[in-house]
């Protein structure tokens, strides 16, 4: 058995995890068992996979061949590694912390929500280890629609609503935009596997190629560019450990490394930046960073204030990626990791309040870092990586970014990098400041809770001191990272 | 030995199993005789497929009489296909329709309801089978009169006024249809298929030949309910019971598209339709207008039966759609989709008509709660829809792959255009039952009810596996598809 079956194996850990949680349904505590076990396995065997990527090895393995010439292929190659690191660590962190949540809110539905998470999980595997277009829009699909039971969990009108948002965007840009580039690029190139450098053996012409490239950023609706972002908000009705794991890291990410992986694999820097027509899309993303920021700004609703702000740091790494660096790839990269570790903080704490103090608005949060310090402690932690500020692996993605767009000569991806810092710092700051420093007013009411239950606690704790530790020791991810931009041409 | 007359089988057997079926009055053993009888001819049908794909074309005169003078029947890739969809579909809705029948069927008239299914069964295998214009003819009569009395059986009193509609438009059909054979006869002197394709030619020119060829075009257009000429679709479909809609919506306008594919590209030849007439555009336009127009009235169908219906008009859309490219792409497009569409309605139906046998009705409104009620027949209706929309992993998503690629091989920007924004509406009226069978609470006049019986669910489930199935592993289909449509192609140049 070589290293390549891992990656299968990757892919079906957690569907097989969703039979068994379905067959647990009338024992909750295996049930949670099983999904916890589930998750470890797939980390593990994620693991196994990265010796050999770090060695610079890339398995790769052909499962089926559903369309002649276009198979149902995996291959792994760094930045899926590090996606499906993130990804696959971050599952347990948020299995546990699900237990505490589910079972402190009395949620219904219960197995159902164990049972779809996996299968997301699944399909996100299939996203990061995918070796072409067609794999990894399969995959993408799958994950658009077993994250829809999750965001209508709660079965009202609202989220029924919010749901047919969240479907009609992502449908409608991937099957409209991004099928139809998907296409495109088979029959101009022939191919539709990754390829470093580009698969188009002979350039297309520079409006072909901006067309193209139109057609994919805004077909990958999972990178909400805006004006396509309007689903990620709308997820929000959602459980929060789902808009955690799966809106702040899973589904989003797997947007977002889509649009990297387009960028280096399916047009390549240089052709991209011989065609010069990517400025555009520079402009975009920045805006969208801006746009985005200032619409945080103004929300008062915990989670919707951290969607917005979610939406800002994507379109950093889709900035970043624009960009054509190398090294502001290695930003993107990054901050692919760092993101999801600051975010999945905030969102745990954002879920620890309510479960604790039953509280989801900003103005009522007055004073409540003395009833929950070390869930208030981590939000801190998670708004210094936001912002970007040592001692948190924000930082690093940022300084790199920074470089790539001086290296580039990127005025504006600079200006707006330096802009949105002081942004974020205006959007979070006070949240902390007024959580520990602001005495509790009459409208959040003198704490009666205490902290969150214990399984929360622990969650939100082992991601925050991983958003300090990543910003002290960021060797692997930087491995990865550069092992993607090393290997180009 | 018999092996030889494997041909004249296909249509035989069924056809003698008709009237005998009547003797049965059991409605069990008529429905167990019906059955058997359906799988023999799907056995049939199987072998001639793999002896067209090993040995090549088959041709088979019928009581000896050879070829331009009696009647040939003759298999290609193209109706070995026809005749493989047909068949297997009648024999799993026979295996579904036991206790649906049983209960939108008066007891004594169930026997005479079976022969009538295996007379429509008969039709349909013979259109596809026979290589003579006019005994077509026969059998499209044949299975349009069984489907008259098929349709009519249904509970509802409408369904004798959706009966006559379909009568009479049928009707038309078929007897312009028979114009056009006529005019053909008139010019060539023979009514075999090959030998028509050899003399045309010669006469190409005339206005006669011009005229039998709008005849046919429109008559068959009426069988295959080409948009506009679609009017009589939706109600047949809504008010026939529910085993009928769903054996007629995936065979009976499927072996009509494949009259079309054969008069078109067999007797007269792409040459003369693409090039003298500029019927491609014109049919790409019916076709467009079938996708859009279909599918947004579909959006506001208050029952679910008579959404899919419109559903369908806009999946036959596609299938012109693809025939107007005269590409091999385009073709295998059409082709693929004409199968995959078979399955994936065949299926829908399917789980409605277990619906129907539970709560009685199709409204829309009445499927509130059937989410958490019947999750088997509510899991099937979403991987159905799914198929629709063409997501990936499903049936659908292979037909769009090929329409579109077809599109953008040609650079028809508007028509890529049109199957997308197809795929949107669907997703749209898919998702409004779906949101209602899920997110509706069972409304209090409506006594709960349990799941469809196995015998009902099963073969709905194996038409949604083989939509899985055919979405993920194409050799069969996509292979088959291209070799007719290449196939086709030659036979045109």
């Amino acid at each position: 058995m070589t290293v390549a079956w891992l990656a299968p194996l990757a892919v079906s850990i957690p569907l097989a995890g969703a039979v068994l949680i379905g067959l647990a349904h009338r024992r909750p505590n295996l049930r949670e068992a099983v999904t916890l076990t589930t998750a470890t396995a797939l980390f593990l065997c994620t693991c196994a996979l990265l010796p050999s990527v770090l060695d610079g090895q890339e398995p790769r393995i052909v499962l089926a061949e559903p369309i002649p010439g276009v198979p149902l292929a995996l291959h792994v190659e760094p930045l899926g590694m590090l996606f499906a690191l993130i990804a696959s660590f971050l599952w347990i962190v948020t299995s546990i912390y699900s237990i505490g949540y589910m079972r402190g809110n009395r949620e219904s539905h219960q197995t159902r929500y164990y049972v779809y998470f996996a299968i997301a999980l699944g399909s996100t595997m299939g996203v990061a280890f995918a070796a072409n277009l067609l794999t990894l829009f399969i995959c993408y699909e799958i994950l658009t629609l077993s994250t829809y039971p999750l965001v209508t969990h709660h079965g009202t009108p609202e989220a029924v609503r919010a749901g047919r948002t969240y479907l009609g965007l992502l449908l409608a840009t991937s099957i409209g935009f991004q099928l139809v580039a998907i296409l495109w690029t088979w029959q101009l190139a022939g191919t539709l596997s990754f390829r470093l450098g580009g698969v188009f053996a002979d350039p297309p012409q520079a409006t072909v190629t901006g067309l193209l490239l139109f057609l994919y950023l805004f077909g990958i609706g999972k990178a909400a560019l805006m004006p396509l972002h309007r689903w990620l908000p709308a997820a929000m009705v959602a459980p929060t450990p789902v808009s955690a794991l799966l809106h702040a890291v899973a589904v989003v990410k797997a947007g977002v490394f889509t649009v990297a992986k387009v960028i280096v694999y399916v047009f390549g820097l240089d052709a991209l930046q011989q065609a010069g027509i990517a400025h555009w899309a520079v402009y975009v993303a920045g805006a969208t960073i801006l746009i985005a920021s200032v619409i945080a700004l103004r929300q008062d609703n915990l989670k919707r204030r951290l969607a917005y702000s979610t939406v800002s740091q994507l379109s950093y790494v889709v900035m970043a990626a624009t960009v054509l660096a190398p090294l502001s790839v290695v930003g993107a990269a990054i901050h692919i990791a760092a993101h999801a570790f600051g975010k999945i903080t905030l969102f745990f704490a954002a879920g620890a309040i309510y479960t604790a103090a039953h509280k989801t608005e900003i103005s009522q949060l007055d004073g409540i870092g003395r009833a929950m310090p070390w869930t208030m402690g981590a939000f801190a932690i998670g708004s210094l990586s936001m912002i970007g500020l040592p001692p948190a692996v924000g930082f690093v993605s940022k300084w790199y970014m920074l470089l790539g767009a001086l290296d580039a000569r990127n005025g504006f991806a600079i200006a707006v990098i330096l802009a949105s810092t002081l942004l974020n710092a205006a959007y979070f700051a006070p949240i902390v400041y007024a959580a520990f420093f602001r005495p509790p007013s009459k409208r959040s009411g003198v704490a009666q809770h205490g902290e969150a239950p214990f399984p929360i606690v622990l969650a939100l704790t082992i991601t925050a001191v991983l958003t300090l530790g990543l910003f002290c020791v960021p060797d692997l991810p930087l491995q990865l990272a550069f092992g993607l931009v090393r290997s180009l041409p | 030995m018999i092996l030889r007359h494997l041909p004249a089988l296909q249509v035989v057997i069924p056809l003698i199993a008709a009237p005998a079926c009547v003797l049965l009055r059991h409605p069990a053993l008529a429905w167990g005789f019906s059955l058997v009888v359906s799988l023999v001819t799907l056995a049939v049908a199987i072998l001639l497929l793999v002896r067209v794909m090993t040995d090549g074309v088959l041709s088979y005169a019928l009581g000896s009489w050879a070829a331009p003078w009696g009647i040939e029947y003759r298999v290609d890739p193209v109706n070995a296909f026809v005749l493989l969809i047909v068949a297997g579909i009648g024999a799993l809705v026979l295996l579904f329709a036991k206790a649906s029948v049983e209960k939108e069927i008066p007891r004594e008239r169930v026997s005479l309801f079976y022969s009538a299914y295996l007379l429509c069964l008969t039709g349909s295998l013979g259109i596809a089978i026979t290589g003579d214009a006019f005994n077509l003819f026969v059998f499209l009569e044949i299975s349009s009169l069984s489907s008259y009395i098929l349709i009519s059986q249904g509970r509802d009193r409408r369904a004798l006024t959706a009966a006559f509609q379909y009568l009479t438009m049928g009707t038309i059909g078929a007897t312009f249809f028979v114009i056009g054979v006529g005019l053909l006869y008139m010019m060539t002197g023979t009514l075999n298929m090959m030998d028509l394709s050899q003399r045309l030619p010669e006469v190409a020119t005339t206005r006669t030949v011009r005229a039998a060829f709008a005849f046919l075009t429109v008559g068959i257009g009426l069988k295959l309910a080409l948009f506009p000429l679609h009017l009589w679709l939706p109600n047949a479909y809504t008010y026939a019971p529910s085993v009928v809609t769903a054996f007629l919506a995936a065979t009976a306008t499927k072996v009509a598209v494949y009259v079309l594919l054969r008069f078109f590209f067999t007797v007269f030849g792409a040459d003369f339709i693409f090039r003298t007439f500029p019927l491609d555009e014109f049919l790409m336009v019916l076709a467009f207008a079938g996708i859009l127009v279909a599918s947004t009235v579909a959006l506001f169908q208050p029952n679910v039966k008579r959404l899919l219906a419109y559903s369908s008009v806009a999946q036959i859309g596609y299938m012109i759609l693809g025939i107007s490219f005269v590409s091999a792409t385009g073709l295998t497009g059409g082709v693929v989709h004409l199968f995959n569409h078979a399955i994936m309605k065949g299926g829908l139906f399917l789980a409605l008509g277990c619906i129907a046998y539970r709560v009685g009705s199709t409204e829309i409104t009445d499927l509130e709660g059937i989410g958490t009620e019947m999750p088997w027949t509510a899991g099937a209706f979403v991987v159905g829809g799914l198929g629709l929309i063409g997501i990936p992993l499903t049936a659908g998503f292979i037909s769009k792959w090929y329409l579109i690629l077809a599109a953008i091989e040609q650079g028809y920007w508007h028509a890529a255009a049109v199957v997308v924004i197809g795929s949107l509406l669907a997703a749209l009226y898919v998702w409004r039952v779906v949101e209602v069978m899920y997110f509706r609470p069972r409304p209090p006049g409506r006594a709960p009810v349990m799941e469809a019986p196995l015998s009902m669910l099963l073969p709905t489930w194996v038409f949604m596996a083989l939509t899985l199935y055919f979405g993920s592993n194409t050799q069969l289909t996509v292979g088959v598809a291209r070799q007719a449509a290449i196939f086709l192609l030659r036979g045109a140049s």
